[in-house]
């Protein structure tokens, strides 16, 4: 077992509130690559602006491309960062404390990053008020609530508002570390951030019930909210989408995909902001478990979606399963997908010298992301490019260059709110580590000495 | 009380920290007299304290029928106000009804319990942290602040100081 380092508070501080109070040549070089990816993508979007949809690969049949399935990929990826938090909180489950803030941010900074893909997609993003407030008071006119395209919104704006608001009432405390530890202006706004905050037992008490209660509520939302983009494709009746797995399959596949980033981006804090200290070997041990358990699941859903067209029998539906299958390029996507995801990964999670070695599981769950994105392209675009009686146009969906850009300014764009909100607040809650010392105690048990949790005593502390 | 006053005791440790509770309690002050600051969670009940019972989940249920309210007249009202039938489906669809109102639902009751939780831990402070606080508890140490009448401030005084507490901040007059 790895050592476990026992810390002070002031070490704490120093090793976790560095990045806010300096700016080192680490942080400023891990700016680098998203800057560029980023740069990419605001370029591709200005001339997709100035020159119209027409210089994206969209075309008839398929007007959903990658955008669509960008869009689908970042909220999947939003949803590990809560589900894994708030089941790690509602488990109470000790190694929680470095992973929680860093994954609810990935959440709101992918849903962020997500909800700009509609947008961009539908290629006028000035009439966005337009869009977005349909409310027409003067003639009656109102969105229709049967839309999926209703539900889909009201989901994520509840998905989205839900994780702010999570991470906003976790932070009060660091902001007043920060505050204390400050002076001038930053002083000034850390302090009117922190609210007041002075570390009573009643505050730390609600902080502890809040984090709990937060939890059971948010992750009904998170089930929902990918359930509900599912829908978006479901409740259409274009074969192959129009299955009743999809809600599952999608919650399960979002799961898959937002673990391994959260363990991308675990390796990636560790090595950025030095937090050896925190982020422990046990921890990737513990999510590569999570992983195997999740990527079995995952397996058995994309078999059930085959199942399901093969057991109706349906003309069309086997038609978009054929071609997932045996056309090209889709079966090359299919056969990477599943290796990436569930075949050279899992085997080599269930060795638990993998899983402790953190450079190996960093570029494993880059696999399984790579695998998740070309599920989500394997899920949507085939069965749009769907061949019927009334498709004048059979062409394929062929993505242009101002589509992959954006695609990888995406990437850049998370990881660069990432490494900026680290500029703002340290990505590991100072307060949970401090905590978890000194809940921590050793117990001996005959010849050997264990980590031992206290968490409360049952006695009454009556006066 | 308006003419009570703060002063606080800082302490450099856990062990020093719940003498002073104790010896505040010698002195004659009661749980409601003094509070406990620290820079991090401890045990509950670390320095001879009891928290009351707090109403969080009260916020969370209220919040819960409140988005469920607005949420069934959001789209009850929306969909009567333009009665059109759509696949000979009845105007109001119960099913898609639903799934707003469960995130309604869900939405209100995260909102209220935030609330909650800054309205029950008795924030914001105008005041900011202040008027008594010693920056030095968020790095580790701990702050025994005991509220009460002028006349009371020296036994409070004496009892952190016999405790062991490094420093004493009193409230300006």
């Amino acid at each position: 077992m790895q050592d476990r380092p026992t810390l002070t508070p002031t070490q704490i501080n120093d090793e976790l509130l560095w990045p806010v109070f300096s700016f080192r040549k680490r942080h400023a070089v891990a700016f680098i690559p998203p800057m560029i990816l980023l740069m990419g993508g605001v370029a591709a979007v200005t001339i997709l602006i100035y020159q119209g949809l027409w210089v994206t690969g969209l075309q008839r049949p398929a007007f959903w491309g990658f955008f669509i399935v960008n869009f689908v990929f970042w909220i999947g990826v939003s949803h590990a960062g809560t589900m894994i938090s708030a089941i790690l909180r509602l488990t109470q489950a000790e190694w929680k404390r470095p992973i929680t803030r860093a994954a609810e941010v990935m959440t709101i900074f992918s849903l962020v990053t997500s909800l700009l893909h509609p947008v961009i997609h539908a290629g006028r993003p000035w009439r966005i008020i337009y869009w977005l407030l349909p409310y027409d008071f003067s003639r009656g006119i109102w969105p229709d609530v049967r839309s999926p395209l209703v539900w889909d919104p009201i989901a994520i704006t509840t998905y989205l508002t839900g994780s702010i608001l999570f991470v906003f009432t976790a932070l009060i405390p660091d902001f007043a570390l920060i505050r204390d530890q400050s002076t001038g202006l930053r002083k000034k706004i850390y302090g009117r951030l922190a609210l007041g905050w002075r570390g009573t037992p009643r505050q730390w008490k609600l902080q502890g019930i809040f984090g709990l209660l937060m939890s059971a509520l948010i992750l009904p939302v998170f089930v929902s909210v990918h359930s509900i983009v599912s829908w978006d494709f479901a409740v259409s009746v274009v074969p192959a989408w129009h299955v009743t797995v999809y809600a599952p399959y999608f919650v399960i596949g979002a799961v898959h995909s937002g673990v391994s980033m959260v363990l991308t981006l675990m390796a990636l804090m560790r090595w950025i902001f030095k937090l050896e200290n925190y982020i422990w070997e046990d921890h990737f041990d513990a999510v590569g478990r999570l992983l195997i358990v999740i990527a079995t699941l995952w397996l058995f859903f994309f078999f059930l979606d085959f199942a399901f067209s093969f057991y109706t029998r349906e003309e069309q539906e086997l038609a978009v399963m054929e071609r997932r299958l045996f056309e090209w390029p889709f079966n090359a996507i299919t056969v990477i997908m599943v290796f990436t995801s569930y075949v050279i990964p899992i085997p080599l999670w269930l060795s638990r010298r993998v899983r402790r070695n953190i450079p190996l599981m960093f570029w494993t769950s880059i696999l399984v992301n790579i695998g998740m994105w070309l599920e989500r392209y394997f899920l949507i675009i085939p069965a749009i490019e769907r061949k019927n009686e009334l498709t004048f146009l059979w062409s394929n969906y062929v993505p242009s260059l101002i589509e992959s850009l954006v695609v990888l300014a995406s990437f850049g764009m998370v990881g660069f709110l990432l490494l900026l909100f680290a500029k703002v607040v340290p990505l590991v809650p100072a307060w949970e580590a401090k905590e978890g010392v000194i809940f921590r105690e050793d117990v001996q048990f005959g010849e050997v000495t264990l980590p031992g949790i206290i968490k409360e005593t049952e006695e009454e502390n009556v006066w | 009380m308006a003419d009570n006053k703060d002063i606080m005791g800082v302490f450099a440790d856990t062990d020093t920290a719940a003498e002073g509770a104790r010896q505040l309690k010698s002195a004659g002050f009661v749980q409601d007299d003094y509070d406990v600051l620290t820079g991090n969670p401890y045990p509950e009940g670390a320095f001879g304290e009891h928290v009351k019972p707090n109403r969080l989940f009260v916020f969370a249920l209220a919040g819960g029928f409140v988005g469920f309210a607005i949420a069934f007249l959001f789209t009850a009202a929306t969909q009567t106000a333009f009665p059109l039938v759509t696949g000979g489906k009845p105007i109001l669809a119960i099913p898609a009804m639903m799934i707003i109102m469960y995130e309604m639902t869900l939405l209100f009751a995260m909102i209220f319990t935030v609330t909650g939780v800054i309205f029950e831990s008795r924030l914001p402070r105008p005041s900011g942290a202040g008027p008594v606080y010693d920056t030095r508890i968020t790095l580790g140490y701990i702050g025994l602040i005991v509220t009460t009448s002028e006349d009371r401030l020296e036994k409070a005084e004496e009892a952190l100081k016999a405790a062991g507490a490094e420093d004493i901040v009193r409230e300006s007059s």
